[in-house]
């Protein structure tokens, strides 16, 4: 029996530790002694800070009693993916070549869950560089399902989703560039949201695919997930790319997020659901039933290029990869090989032993698409189907509020199940790519079990800068069926 | 489209700075090959008069004013330098006297 | 080399530092002579995570020279990635600008002498992150300073339209002006602030076929004399290399040589190996710029006159020489204060001779401009006008002009208290000449004579005028008045 206190979530916990019913000390104590009983079975953390989390958890308490104003997640415990710069520890992005890379800076999430008093546990493991679907890509250590510990948490962000579904702490942030935060969350039971596309600054997210990353949390609840991202959300001077409020505000998602939806018209496309598992099916087409009862109408829509998604998304990421990754060189920071012969192997043999194999892989494709003689092929070919895929999603959006499909075609696989096939791995991010492709939100709720016992998600996508909306309409579904009352097995 | 051969994946494990080995070359060859056949489905599609999507948030003009802010200071810069000189980095001499490419 | 005939083609490819506060993409202050690594930041360093930011100052200083140099200023210009492996180029790929630079086609003017100019026309004009520096050092390996990575960098390229040293070297000086007068960049060659590299081949026609040399792109170039020097060399050895095996341009032998400024000679630097494949492509962490008729008024508006067009304007209104309008109009301000002082009423040459003799001299020696020399406009307009009217001579002016560098009073005052008024008044003077004429009948006589004595004998006479008068006689009243009575 684990310690009460990790049954709750983010806003249960944050408000007990406001109204001083609940110390924070206990809440980042009880997080530590989940990890040691069940690290050594889950592997989801690269790194702990038990002594920073306790003294900032010792300063929170200290405040609320003095009856000072503290931050909207006050004394949580928090994880973040290692791709995230924090300015204690090292962030290794999961990969030997940063093994013991010590940022200068925090990231611009990391101040801001600072400024908001959470507590940070860890750096959660990944894929390297974030580059995978089921966290066996990392050059540091291997992470597994707390639903079964034979199989795959999912990936990239499998530590933090790991970590959330074995109560190892209450919330985690992760990234997702073509699912790494929807899909490990359907792996292991969570919620999982990637905001809109410039919805939250990438300043101190370790690039992979710039145009397609973002941070978005991953939580127990989806009210969790609106309170944390209420809390990561806004413009930021240092990111070009994140959105100015002046253009799209940010809304209160967490205030308006018990609102349900009145009218609500869900998008599908019926062929999609047949691509996935017969127990995915099932448990999609029993949530649709629980919209339906709720007066929701369901709307059929075409993606007419929702098939070429990852075509375009291994040319557009991978090309933009190869060029994020050239700066791991070991002159400036990072690993560097023992005895190069001239400065040119100080690059070469460096890169060649401290990336793993799909890094490898994909900066080799991305190099190779954007090289003289294949660009227009390839990448620039690319970069107009993404323009054709957008454009699916724009027209689907005139005729729905939001668009239901699977997150992945299978539950939880094996662990090497798919690593012996890169292509095979690519091609179950179907229904999760296109979504970054095209910018929108994406959320991963828990629906059910397949046959097996293994965590189902049903993705549900918004229109850009819709999350407050997004939300809303998967908290309705989620008051009508708590699935993550249910424990994962390690528990 | 022909397979990607080992010396088009040489080639390209040179232009990104990866010394593979000859296994690697081996291997990369045949699944580069079948990624880029996979890849090549996007030649089913029509874009002609599709403007390419570079930036998803179709906005543009983000500037900073020319305002100085703090660096980090000479030993922060040089915290994870693999191998330093004092104030500056330190790598293997470097023969020609330009940019190399 | 009798028979054949050649013609040198030139095009410059040029980089210029931007004199703004930050660097390109960061905060991090550009300051010159620094510490090493002591002006990095994430950004610039290229650390996991870190983003760039446009510099709008950067931006705009492009723009005003790509106004000067009459090129199309882009309504939509963008920035790309290019790719490439440098240990001063941390992120091992520069942010640029590739097929939509921010300005082209455009030109600039260049003086070539007797007045005439010369049309260079430039191809396009783009922004860019300049690399950091290596130091070779004296053991087995090389020393890395982040410093100057991420100096925003305007690039220029010209069409090959130079056909001589000497009109590279004009362009390269009259480049150095514009970006001077607009403020945008120091412009010292020396410093690195302007970096020249000029593309050279010939066109040989022999035996009624013309033969291209392959060419020969030189780099290294610290002065204009480098610049100059380097072209001639240039021209020697390639007229010699293509006597000697008949090469020409194909595509892929062009080659890059270094300026030995001791040796006076290019040097063959390592050849690449194959083309280098940048693989340019759209910067995902940058926007687009886009730029708007009123964003564009307002930066034209920032506009000045150019010098070469004030230097004409000098010569054609003025009647200047080309020579002082050229010294005149050196630096904006300088130019400027000598406008000042001609609109405070005085004539223009006059003016120009006070301040291009005494003036710059002791400017030049301050390394100061005119403009901080103690000197207000009025009383340098007054001065001229002073020496205009016979009041005092052109030796006075220049001491009163010195003197009002450290003083508050005017010229008028000064002149009295030296005692420089020159005695104009014919009457006075003419008392002087008589006493000299009566005191010296020998020399009259010769005068009178008209013999080959008579010119030095005048010149005597007006000699002893002066000094009985203590110099302070108006030469000019003194010659009259001779002439009356010698006649």
């Amino acid at each position: 029996m684990q310690n009460k206190l990790l049954d709750m979530g983010i806003k249960e916990l944050r408000d007990e530790i406001a109204a001083g019913r609940v110390k924070s000390v206990s809440a980042v104590e009880a997080v530590f002694e989940s990890i040691e009983n069940r690290e050594a079975l889950i592997g989801a953390y690269i790194s702990t800070f038990k002594e920073r989390a306790i003294a900032k958890a010792r300063e929170t308490d200290s405040k609320i009693a003095a009856g000072e104003k503290v931050g909207a997640l006050a004394g949580v415990p928090i994880a973040l993916k290692d791709n995230i710069c924090s300015d204690f520890g090292a962030t290794t992005c999961g990969s030997r070549i940063l093994e013991n890379f010590c940022s200068p800076y925090n990231a611009a999430v990391v101040e801001k869950l600072s400024a908001a008093d959470a507590v940070i546990i860890g750096k959660t493991n990944l894929d390297e560089f974030a580059m995978g679907s089921s966290t066996e890509n990392s050059g540091l250590k291997q992470t597994f399902n707390p639903w079964d510990t034979s199989r795959v948490p999912g990936g990239s962000s499998g530590g933090s989703a790991a970590a959330v579904a074995a109560d190892m702490c209450f919330g985690a942030l992760g990234s997702d560039t073509g699912g790494s935060i929807r899909q490990p969350a359907s792996f292991c039971g969570v919620v999982g949201l990637k905001p809109t596309y410039g919805r939250v600054s990438r300043y101190g997210l370790v690039a992979y695919g710039s145009s397609l990353d973002q941070i978005g949390p991953i939580t127990k609840t989806v009210t969790d997930a609106a309170l944390m991202l209420s809390v990561i959300a806004g413009h930021d001077e240092r990111d070009s790319t994140s959105v100015d409020e002046s253009q799209a505000a940010v809304d209160d998602y967490f205030g308006g997020i018990d609102k349900a939806v009145d009218g609500l018209k869900i998008g599908m496309v019926t062929k999609f659901n047949e691509g996935a598992d017969e127990g995915i099916r099932a448990a999609i087409e029993a949530a649709i039933e629980v919209y339906r009862k709720m007066g929701a109408e369901i709307v059929e829509i075409e993606m007419p290029y929702f098939d070429y998604s990852i075509a375009a998304y291994y040319m557009i990421a991978t090309a933009e990869a190869s060029s994020n990754l050239a700066r791991y060189d070991g002159v400036h920071y990072g690993h560097r090989t023992a005895e190069p012969k001239d400065y040119i192997e100080v690059y070469s043999k460096s890169r060649e032993e401290g990336f793993g194999k799909e890094v490898k892989r994909r900066i080799m494709l991305g190099t190779y698409a954007l090289s003289s003689g294949y660009y227009d092929a390839y990448y620039l070919k690319a970069l107009k189907v993404r323009n054709l895929i957008r454009g699916d999603f724009v027209k689907a959006f005139e005729k729905c509020d939001c668009i239901m499909m699977p997150v992945s075609p299978t539950t939880a696989f094996k662990v090497g199940e798919k690593t012996d096939d890169p292509l095979k791995m690519y091609l179950s991010d179907i229904y999760t790519i296109g979504v970054n492709l095209a910018g929108i939100p994406g959320v991963s709720v828990p629906c059910g079990f397949d046959e097996g016992g293994l965590p189902v998600g049903l993705q549900i996508l918004g229109s850009a800068f819709g999350e407050a909306k997004l939300l809303r309409i998967a908290r309705m579904y989620e008051s009508q069926c708590q699935w993550g009352k249910k424990k994962a097995t390690v528990i | 489209m022909k397979k990607i051969d080992a010396e088009q994946v040489r080639k390209v494990a040179k232009l990104s700075r990866l010394d593979l080995s000859d296994a690697e070359v081996e291997e990369f060859s045949g699944q580069l090959s079948a990624i880029f056949k996979y890849v090549e489905k996007m030649n089913e599609v029509d874009t002609d008069g599709v403007e390419p999507l570079a930036h998803c948030l179709g906005v543009n003009n983000c500037f900073r004013d020319d305002v100085v802010r703090q660096s980090l200071g000479v030993e922060k810069t040089l915290a994870n330098a693999p191998e330093r000189d004092d104030e500056f980095f330190k790598v293997p001499k470097i023969l020609d006297d330009n940019s190399g490419a | 080399m009798a028979d054949l005939e050649y013609k040198v083609i030139v095009g410059l490819e040029i980089h210029v530092h931007l004199r703004t506060a930050t660097k390109m993409f960061c905060g991090c202050e550009l300051a010159y002579g620094q510490q090493a690594n002591s002006r990095v930041c994430p950004v610039c360093l290229g650390l996991p995570g870190s983003l760039p930011v446009m510099n709008k100052k950067a931006f705009e200083y492009s723009v005003l020279a790509g106004l000067a140099l009459n090129c199309e200023i882009a309504k939509f210009t963008k920035w790309d990635r290019k790719g490439y492996y440098y240990p001063d180029l941390p992120k091992n790929y520069q942010i640029s600008q590739y097929d939509l630079p921010f300005s082209e086609h455009g030109y600039i003017e260049i003086p070539v002498g007797g007045g005439q100019v010369k049309k260079i026309r430039i191809t396009r004009a783009h922004l860019e992150e300049d690399a950091g520096k290596n130091t070779h050092t004296s053991g087995n390996y090389s020393q890395v300073d982040l410093n100057r990575a991420g100096t925003p960098l305007l690039e220029i390229v010209t069409e090959p339209d130079m056909n001589s040293g000497t009109e590279v070297r004009a362009m390269a000086v009259e480049l150095q002006r514009i970006v001077r007068y607009l403020g945008i960049s120091v412009g010292d060659m020396q410093k690195g602030h302007m970096r020249f590299e000029p593309n050279i081949n010939l066109v040989i026609t022999k035996d009624g076929k013309e033969y291209k040399t392959p060419i020969a792109e030189i780099k290294n170039l610290n002065s204009f004399r480098a610049l100059e020097g380097s072209v001639n060399y240039e021209v020697v050895r390639q007229l010699d290399e293509f006597e000697r095996t008949g090469k020409v341009m194909v595509e892929g032998n062009k080659t890059t040589r270094g300026w030995d400024d001791a040796g006076r000679q290019t040097v063959l630097q390592r050849e690449k190996e194959e083309a280098s494949d940048y693989r340019y492509f759209p910067d995902p962490d940058l926007l687009p710029v886009v730029m708007t008729d009123e964003w564009l008024l307002e930066i034209t508006e920032r506009l000045c006159e150019l010098p070469l067009k004030k230097q004409m304007r000098y010569v054609a209104d003025y009647n200047l020489s080309e020579y002082d309008a050229s010294v005149l109009t050196g630096e904006r301000a300088n130019a400027e204060f000598f406008e000042r002082v001609v609109e405070a009423g005085a004539e223009p040459k006059r003016v120009c001779n006070l301040l291009t003799q005494m003036g710059l001299k002791v400017a030049n020696a301050r390394g100061c401009g005119l403009a901080e020399l103690g000197l207000k406009e009025n009383d340098v307009a007054k001065l001229a006008k002073m020496i205009e009217g016979g009041d005092i001579n052109a030796s006075a002016g220049d001491r009163i002009m010195q003197e009002m560098m450290t003083s508050e009073k005017g010229p008028v005052e000064i002149a009295r208290e030296l005692n420089l008024i020159q005695k104009s008044d014919a009457g006075e003077l003419e008392v002087f000449v008589e006493a000299v004429l009566a005191e010296n009948e020998k020399a009259v006589e010769d005068v009178r004579s008209g013999g080959k004595k008579s010119k030095a004998a005048r010149g005597f006479l007006l000699g002893q005028v002066m000094q009985k008068t203590k110099g302070r006689a108006n030469p000019k009243v003194v010659s009259e008045i001779l002439n009356k009575k010698l006649n």
